[in-house]
This record gives structure tokens, C-alpha cells and sequence, in this order.
């Protein structure tokens, strides 16, 4: 088993130090509440010799992924993250890598969207970027947020993979607490990680055009082999993961679960309130409701297959959305409901939105989303339209 | 001390044409005999970044390409943020023993809308890190691969699809175009100059010394493009230079801060020389031209004050 040594870390410090011993060569980052953490240690890194790296202290988010697209096509392992806004303003470049298979690695420190402005966590800024095509997966806590970056380097950068891969991390939730984890030994990581070389790099000696204009006799062939390559990555992910697994001692799957044995009613959630989820699941069971708990851990490409595994046993699945589609209901929700639609007719969705611009999501919140979704599902039974509702969130006027 | 460009020998200039012709450039294109004089001078120990724009339309519709050396096309506000991560991961990779260092050269070509407009911050944020790049802005003085529509390089008077000239008194673009050599001057860079492709051997010997500047370098072309000044195709050259010698468009350099100009010209020409011979200028009454005539002037004589030259 592995070796290594447990430490007091930040998500954000477990984040940098994850990308310290991947040995990054090239850094582009903009600060952007909660993600500055992560980039003041790498600075730190850089500055101190502890990483030989280049962090570039770009102008904007646009310029950090372009500056990533740039590097990444030289042949080097970059690394940049953001949140919120800061996303926003990065997407349109988002596409570029997913485009033109550069393994860019990316953390976002979850954060909400303006306005009015808010610096704290919801997946307002993870909704947003679902079709861009990168491999994107959600941590629960700081020893994830280390294991996801350190497979985010692995999986990106393997040769039947070559997708841009994202690790979501809650802001503030994981980004500036504190929590004891498991640091490996570099050599262990280093071993993990090899050295990669990009096929296809920029070189003046082997001259390649990257980048070009593609008409509509040829964009949707593009196109096509680009979401047969993605989907195709599933595969991979798993492997890698159960190889992380083998060397490290903690495993990931696309979709994990929890006290699932004999449940009939799920709640599903994604990111650091699983933990408060899973204690909602404890109280639940032990009041003698068949409750269990499924986290969605790959979040793209999608884990259709794993998903409708997990929910095979269930009567009700409850789905919590820290997002609004507007005018949609919960995006998560929605997703889940287009992935079972045809394969469990009989299984009740509800959704639930919570936690919207860093509002903490009580234990008591879940209990209360497990015991009126049955409520609803009677109203289902009855006929009645029955859309998501958003909770805790005061009511009347207020104060 | 005489300049190799002052030596009027076409024959030093290599006839590998590291800009394969066969692209789709419009007849008459100045922007794509820049490039092709860019690209002769840069050699092929180079990676290039170009802005989305007639150059990469025309240049290269999948599956062929006019570019034979080491090239990517990403967005079009983003070139200098490109080049900056390409600029950097290769200083990084050689520094790492990753790849032997081969002096590579890095050149960003972006139009006037891309660099004067969309991509002015990414270029300004690259101009102050240092980055060891050149940037060449072929400038044809509107968003021509869009259909014309005016940028903050359009010139004053210019017709533009948004700039239009209609039935009320208007002259189309209201506005004076935006000096962009000298926002480049003001970051403090080693190098910065315009240049024209009327003048192939100055422009590539500008290009030359750019490209070995440690440092960023900027420089501007001025691209005449018949499409959209409305001009007749077979007069590219002549009107580029009547531009330079008009004053409109001087060539100069400045060299870690100093200026030379590299066609002086004690007398201009007036300015309806170059105008009248552009649909885009021929609503212009003779009041707007003599306020260009005028404005023309005033600039010219600034330059040659910062010339050094009387």
C-alpha cells in the first residue's frame, strides 16, 4: 500500500500540490475569489524552486485558457483555474482545447454568477459549461480534490483520451477549509504521472497547421469524431481511476454511492454536500427510512451506463441542483430525467434546488427533501403538475 | 551607416515561398503580400499565431493549408495570450532539457479589428510581461472579413458598412484612426515600426530585425485591400505608397525608443492623391479633405519632431 503522509491542507493547497508533482511546466492563471488560493501557492512554488514552471500572470481568464491553448500545442503540461465569472469570461477558449484535443488541466473552485454579485459556491458556473467538452468531475472533499487532479493529468494527457479534463471543487467549501489528507510520495505520483508527449505539437521541424477554417463540407465530420473520441474516454477514466486506486488506496468511480443496500428511495447530489448528505442519509436510516445516497463523480462525459446501474432497486430518486435553469427547474435534474426517460419508466424523479450563492444546505434539508419528494410523488400519482422547488430560501417579505 | 534595405538587391530575398501560394485571398490583396513578404523574411524556424480574419479563411480551409511552417488559428481577440503560453512553454521545455534550443522565433499576426479593437488587451498584457514574441498587425482598415464594417483603425471620412454615408450630412467614419504603433511605443517594448508591402525590402528587413529583438516587437502593415477601400485591384502597390508618401501612413521605427523614419519626405504629397483614387473617400467634400489634409500634416510634422528631423 501506498506510502505518504497526512497533513492539514486547504483544498486549494491540495490542489497546488497536486499540480507541483505533476510538474507542470506552464501556469496562465487570473485571480478570482475562491480560486486565488490555488494560484498564490503556485506562485509561492514557482518563486521558491519548487516547481520549474512559468506562471504567466495573464490580464483576464480569456487570456489564461488561450495561454494554456498556446502551451498545451507547444508540448506542455499546463494548468489553470477559476471559478464563477472568472469561467464566464473563459468560455468561449473553453471549446478550443476540447476542439483541438489539447490535455489542458483546469480546477474551478465553484462559485456563483452575478448578479447580484456573490464570491461563494452554488454550480451555477458548472452548469454553464456543459457542453464544452471537457472531461469534467466533482470532488467531495481536499483529499479528492489532490486524487481528481492528480487522474486529471493522466486521463487528459493519455493518447485515447487527449481531452481537456476540469476538477470541480466547491469555493470555500473545499477551496479554504482545512481538512487532514493523505500527501503521497512524489516518487509514487511522479511514477503515476510520466512524462507525456503531445503526437502532434507545435515544431518548427515538423511544421503542422492547427486551427483551420472548416466550411460545411467538412465541420460535422469534425465534429463527429470529436464526440465519438469523448464518449469513447469513459472506458479509460475507469481505468486509470481503478489504477490510481491500486497504487494509492482510494477508489473513484463515475457514479459512487452510499448505504444504497435495500434502498428504494436515493438522494443524488454532487461535490462537498454529499458529505452533509450522507450524514442526512445516517439520521434517515436509522428512523428506519430505506434511504441511500448516489454522488455523481463524472460529470462529463456523461455516465449513463453506471447512473442507470445505480438506480436499478429505486422507487424514488431525489436530485439536489446548487443551479437554475431558468425557466427549466434544476439542470442537474433535468439531465437525470433525459438519462433514465425510456429505461425506468416507473421510477419517480423529484428535484430539488438549495444552496444557491454559498447558503449552507442543512442535514435537516435533506430529511426534508426525502420526506416531502414522497409527498410529491403522491401529487405525481394524483395528476398534479409538479415542478422543482427551491428551498431554504425565506418566504413573505422576509426580514 | 548604410541599411541592407537601402541596397536595392531583390535578389537577397529568397524565392522559398514559406507562404504557399493557391490560397483565396481576394485579386489584389495587400494583406496577403504581406504576409508572403513576412513569412519570406521570418524563414521557417518559427511558430506562427494568426487571429481569426480574411488570413486564416483564406489561407486555410481544411484539409489544406498555405502555411509551411509551424502554425495554429484559435479565436480572434487572442493571439498574443496564445503566444504567450507557446512563448513560454518552449523557454520552459528547453529549460527543463525537454527539447534542444533552436532560437525558434514566434510571430502573431492579427488584423486591425483583432489588434486594435477585440485583441488590444490580450496584446497589451503580453507587451508588458516581456514575452520574446513578434506581433504583426496587418491593418486594411475595417472588419473586411465580415463585410466591411468599420474598426477604431478606420481611417476618418471611410465609408464601412457601419459607417455608412447617408442621406443627412454624414461622412461616414467620424472618428480619427487609433495610433497603434505608438500604444505599442508607450509599453516601453525594444521594438516597434510600420511598414507597407509597397516596400517589400524595408518591410522584410523590419520584420528581420523584430524577430531577433529580445523582447516584444510590434509591427504594423498597412494593407491595401481593393475590396473593401474600393479601390481597382491593379493598384495595390501604388496606393500604398501614395500612403507613405502622402504622409498618411509614414514608415518609421523605433528602436528602444528611438525614432527613425524610413522614408522621410520633406514634401508630401496632398492627400487627395491617395483619396480620390478609393470609392471609400469619393463622398468627401473639399472641406473634409483639407480637415484631413490638415490633421495629416500635424501628425507628420510630431513624427519628424520625434525623428529628430527638421
Amino acid at each position: 500500500m501506498t506510502k505518504g503522509k497526512i497533513v492539514g491542507l486547504e483544498g486549494s493547497f491540495a490542489v497546488a500540490e497536486a499540480v507541483r508533482m505533476a510538474n507542470a511546466d506552464v501556469i496562465a492563471a487570473y485571480p478570482i475569489t475562491p480560486q486565488t488560493h490555488i494560484v498564490e501557492r503556485l506562485s509561492e512554488m514557482v518563486a521558491d524552486g519548487d516547481l520549474d514552471a512559468d506562471f504567466i500572470c495573464v490580464e483576464s481568464e480569456h487570456s489564461a485558457m488561450s495561454a494554456c491553448v498556446g502551451a498545451s500545442a507547444a508540448g506542455a503540461r499546463v494548468f489553470t483555474c477559476s471559478a464563477g465569472q472568472g469561467l464566464e469570461l473563459m468560455h468561449e477558449v473553453l471549446y478550443i482545447p476540447s476542439s483541438m484535443r489539447l490535455p489542458v488541466v483546469a480546477v474551478a473552485a465553484n462559485r456563483a454568477l452575478s448578479a447580484p454579485l456573490s464570491v461563494w459556491c452554488d454550480h451555477s458556473d458548472v452548469m454553464a459549461l456543459r457542453d464544452i467538452s471537457w472531461i469534467q468531475m466533482f470532488a467531495e472533499n481536499n483529499q479528492q480534490a489532490f486524487d481528481l487532479t492528480t487522474c486529471a493529468y493522466r486521463i487528459a494527457e493519455d493518447k485515447d483520451v487527449l481531452f481537456p479534463t476540469m476538477v470541480h471543487i466547491d469555493g470555500f467549501y473545499l477551496s479554504h477549509v482545512i481538512e487532514d489528507m493523505v500527501l503521497p510520495e512524489e516518487e509514487e505520483v511522479a511514477g503515476f504521472i510520466p512524462d507525456y508527449e503531445h503526437p502532434f505539437v507545435l515544431d518548427p521541424d515538423k511544421p503542422v497547421s492547427m486551427g483551420c477554417y472548416g466550411p460545411p463540407f467538412i465541420y460535422p465530420e469534425t465534429k463527429k469524431a470529436q464526440d465519438v473520441a469523448f464518449d469513447n474516454t469513459r472506458p479509460k477514466i475507469q481505468e486509470i481511476w481503478d489504477e490510481f486506486g491500486e497504487i494509492f488506496g482510494r477508489h473513484y468511480s463515475p457514479v459512487e454511492s452510499y448505504k444504497m443496500d435495500g434502498a428504494r428511495i436515493a438522494l443524488l447530489t454532487m461535490g462537498s454536500c454529499s458529505e452533509t448528505a450522507m450524514l442526512a442519509v445516517d439520521e434517515l436510516r436509522e428512523a428506519g427510512i430505506d434511504v441511500g445516497l448516489i454522488r455523481l463523480r463524472l460529470w462529463r462525459p456523461f455516465p449513463f451506463k453506471e447512473l442507470r446501474e445505480a438506480v436499478k432497486q429505486l422507487d424514488l430518486l431525489v436530485v439536489l441542483d446548487r443551479a437554475i435553469s431558468f425557466g427549466m427547474g434544476g439542470p442537474v435534474c433535468s439531465e437525470l430525467k433525459s438519462a433514465l426517460y425510456n429505461k425506468r419508466e416507473d421510477l419517480k424523479i423529484v428535484g430539488f434546488i438549495a444552496g444557491l450563492g454559498g447558503r449552507d444546505i442543512q442535514i435537516s434539508e435533506f430529511k426534508y427533501m426525502v420526506t416531502q419528494a414522497q409527498e410529491k410523488v403522491k401529487a405525481i400519482e394524483r395528476g398534479e403538475e409538479v415542478e422543482t422547488e427551491i428551498i431554504g430560501v425565506r418566504e413573505g417579505g422576509g426580514r | 551607416m548604410e541599411k541592407e534595405e537601402d541596397l536595392f538587391v531583390p535578389r537577397q530575398v529568397t524565392t522559398e515561398e514559406n507562404f504557399a501560394p493557391g490560397h483565396r485571398a481576394c485579386i489584389g490583396c495587400g494583406e496577403a503580400l504581406a504576409v508572403r513578404y513576412v513569412c519570406k523574411a521570418l524563414g521557417k524556424n518559427v511558430i506562427i499565431v494568426t487571429a481569426t480574419g480574411c488570413i486564416e479563411i483564406f489561407s486555410s480551409l481544411l484539409p489544406q493549408t498555405s502555411w509551411q511552417m509551424a502554425w495554429i488559428h484559435t479565436l480572434f481577440e487572442n493571439v498574443a495570450a496564445v503566444m504567450s503560453g507557446i512563448e513560454s512553454a518552449y523557454k520552459v521545455r528547453v529549460r527543463k532539457g525537454k527539447i534542444p534550443d533552436k532560437n525558434v522565433k514566434f510571430v502573431g499576426f492579427g488584423g486591425d479589428g483583432a489588434t486594435t479593437d477585440i485583441g488590444i488587451q490580450a496584446l497589451s498584457g503580453a507587451m508588458e510581461r516581456g514575452h520574446d514574441f513578434l506581433y504583426v498587425c496587418y491593418d486594411n482598415e475595417a472588419y473586411m472579413n465580415t463585410g466591411i464594417q468599420r474598426s477604431s483603425s478606420t481611417p476618418y471620412g471611410a465609408w464601412t458598412t457601419t459607417a455608412p454615408v447617408g442621406k443627412k450630412s454624414s461622412i461616414g467614419q467620424v472618428t480619427w484612426k487609433k495610433n497603434m504603433p505608438e500604444i505599442a511605443v508607450a509599453h516601453n517594448i525594444p521594438y516597434v515600426a510600420t511598414a507597407s508591402p509597397s516596400y517589400p525590402l524595408d518591410l522584410m528587413a523590419k520584420v528581420k530585425r523584430g524577430a531577433e529583438m529580445d523582447g516584444p516587437a510590434y509591427i504594423h502593415i498597412l494593407s491595401v485591400c481593393p475590396t473593401g477601400w474600393r479601390s481597382p485591384t491593379d493598384i495595390t502597390i501604388e496606393l500604398g505608397r501614395l500612403a507613405v508618401e502622402t504622409g498618411v501612413f509614414p514608415l518609421y521605427e523605433v528602436i528602444d525608443g528611438e525614432y527613425n523614419l524610413s522614408v522621410d519626405l520633406p514634401d508630401l504629397k496632398p492627400v487627395t492623391e491617395y483619396l480620390k483614387k478609393q470609392g471609400r473617400f469619393k463622398h468627401l467634400n473639399d472641406d473634409t479633405i483639407a480637415t484631413i489634409q490638415t490633421r495629416v500634416e500635424e501628425d507628420y510634422v510630431k513624427l519628424r519632431e520625434k525623428a529628430g528631423v527638421k
